[in-house]
């Protein structure tokens, strides 16, 4: 890389300028279904930093070293590897969460963010900005599904990790739960409103 | 060296799957003993919550099934089979062995000085997504429920996943297996409909139908082969 990177830049500007899924609008997927809750969704948003951090420098360390014909293999591979070691470290560690995720701690293997942070920064970067750069959409990846998650549990359920916060006087004077906010399709439309959010602050990033 | 060789990517595959393959071969016999354990909390606890039982940790739920809960297998006669060991036992495979006499049948007795003696029979069965599964505990006359309780791997959130929720499992509770001495397992239907027989029901969950009809036909299928062992139980009390 002849112009210089910066460590700053790679790090905060997925948090909101280039986040992955308001502005890239990738990982739309699994930020519909862990999100029903807060728990869930943050031991989501750790296990993929956890995956895109790693597997950012695993494939920076090799890059010059993979044949390019097989490099999306090479790095299904490691991408696969780390998804797989996470997934049994969570069934080892944190039983009841890996329960609530499922499937969806191996569908991160499918995730768009990492394969799109692999081809793009990883195969053309140092280890240590490549590390940056993974756990940067990590978080941006993390922040968005929490607030979407905030969300979601407050309305849908009435409780944040679990515990009641809607008081219950509330629900004497005919408060309910909003049950449609449990459903995927509300997901789609928080996270659509924190685009919307995004993109009246942020003039920029409006379409011409 | 030329990387873009044939030989250079065959063998640079190799090395990286082998290397990938050896550190998850690692990884996971690393972790297992730890799984194990959690994988078996988690089925004790369930069977616990059939008995309205609900220990804090894990520490104290092993602790506590294996003080108060006693395991047998039995067969479709009732007689107890000798070399089967009731918690290692695969309730899924067994429920779908379409021949009943070969099914083995785990039975669990809880017993403490409040509640008395229970029995909690394993269930298994389809929902609408994939499987449900469950366990119901009788009281010693073995027919009337004490308690039950459903899970489920992805029935929809709000509509079938509410099988685990007490409010459905309630339901259950005071119904009876044995209606003027014919065996009836307790069924599911539509909420304010009464199903042809004779049998006890439950309210099913509205929009839950297919998960509903999945949780009766489960109740059906496994605890028919109990009959002649519940039978037993009924007789000794009368």
């Amino acid at each position: 890389m002849a112009e210089k990177i910066s460590y700053k830049s790679v790090f905060f500007n997925p948090l909101s300028k280039d986040n992955p899924v308001v502005v890239q609008i990738l990982g739309i997927c699994s930020a519909l279904a862990v999100t029903a809750k807060l728990e869930p969704a943050i031991v989501m948003g750790l296990s993929v930093i956890a995956v895109l951090a790693f597997s950012n420098v695993i494939i920076s360390l090799i890059r010059n070293t993979i044949p390019t014909n097989i490099r999306i293999i090479v790095q299904l591979v490691v991408v696969a590897g780390l998804v797989v070691i996470v997934n049994q470290l969570l069934l080892a560690y944190a039983y009841d969460v890996s329960k609530q995720l499922s499937v969806f701690i191996g569908l991160i293997i499918t995730n768009c963010i990492l394969m799109g942070r692999l081809e793009a920064f990883a195969m053309s970067n140092r280890p240590w900005p490549s590390f940056l750069d993974g756990v940067g959409n990590g978080l941006g990846y993390t922040i968005i599904l929490v607030i979407v998650a905030f969300f979601r549990e407050l309305l849908g359920s009435g409780t944040l990790f679990g515990c009641q916060v809607m008081p219950q006087w509330l629900y004497n004077h005919g408060y309910e739960n909003n049950g449609l906010m449990i459903l995927p399709p509300m997901a789609l439309i928080v996270v659509a409103c924190i685009i919307w959010v995004q993109r009246s602050y942020n003039k920029d990033l409006q379409d011409k | 060296m030329n990387k873009q060789s044939s030989t250079y990517t065959i063998i640079y595959i190799i090395v990286l799957v082998v290397v990938v393959g050896a550190a998850l071969a690692w990884v996971a016999t690393a972790l297992k003993p730890e799984q194990t354990k959690n994988a078996n909390a988690d089925k004790m606890k369930q069977i616990l919550a059939a008995v309205h039982c609900a220990p804090a940790n894990n520490t104290l739920v092993a602790e506590t099934f294996d003080s108060r809960i006693k395991g047998i297998v039995i067969d479709e006669k009732g007689d107890i089979v000798d070399n089967a060991v009731a918690f290692d036992v695969n309730v899924a495979d067994q429920s779908k062995e379409a021949d009943t006499a070969k099914r083995l049948l785990p039975v669990y007795i809880y017993s403490d000085d409040e509640t008395g003696t229970k029995y909690i029979l394993p269930l298994y069965g389809q929902g609408l997504w994939g499987p449900i599964w469950g366990y119901i505990a009788l009281d010693s006359d073995g027919s009337t429920v004490y308690g039950a309780y459903f899970s489920h791997q992805g029935e929809t959130p709000g509509l079938g996943a509410e099988i685990e929720k007490p409010e459905f499992q309630e339901r259950f509770v005071n119904k009876e297996l044995f209606k003027d001495g014919e065996f009836l397992p307790v069924t599911v239907v539509k909420a304010g409909q009464r199903p042809q027989g004779n049998e006890d029901y439950v309210d099913g969950i509205s929009g839950g139908t297919i998960t509903s009809k999945g949780v009766a036909s489960m109740l059906d299928n496994c605890l028919a082969p109990y009959k002649n062992y519940l039978e037993k139980l009924t007789n000794n009390n009368d």
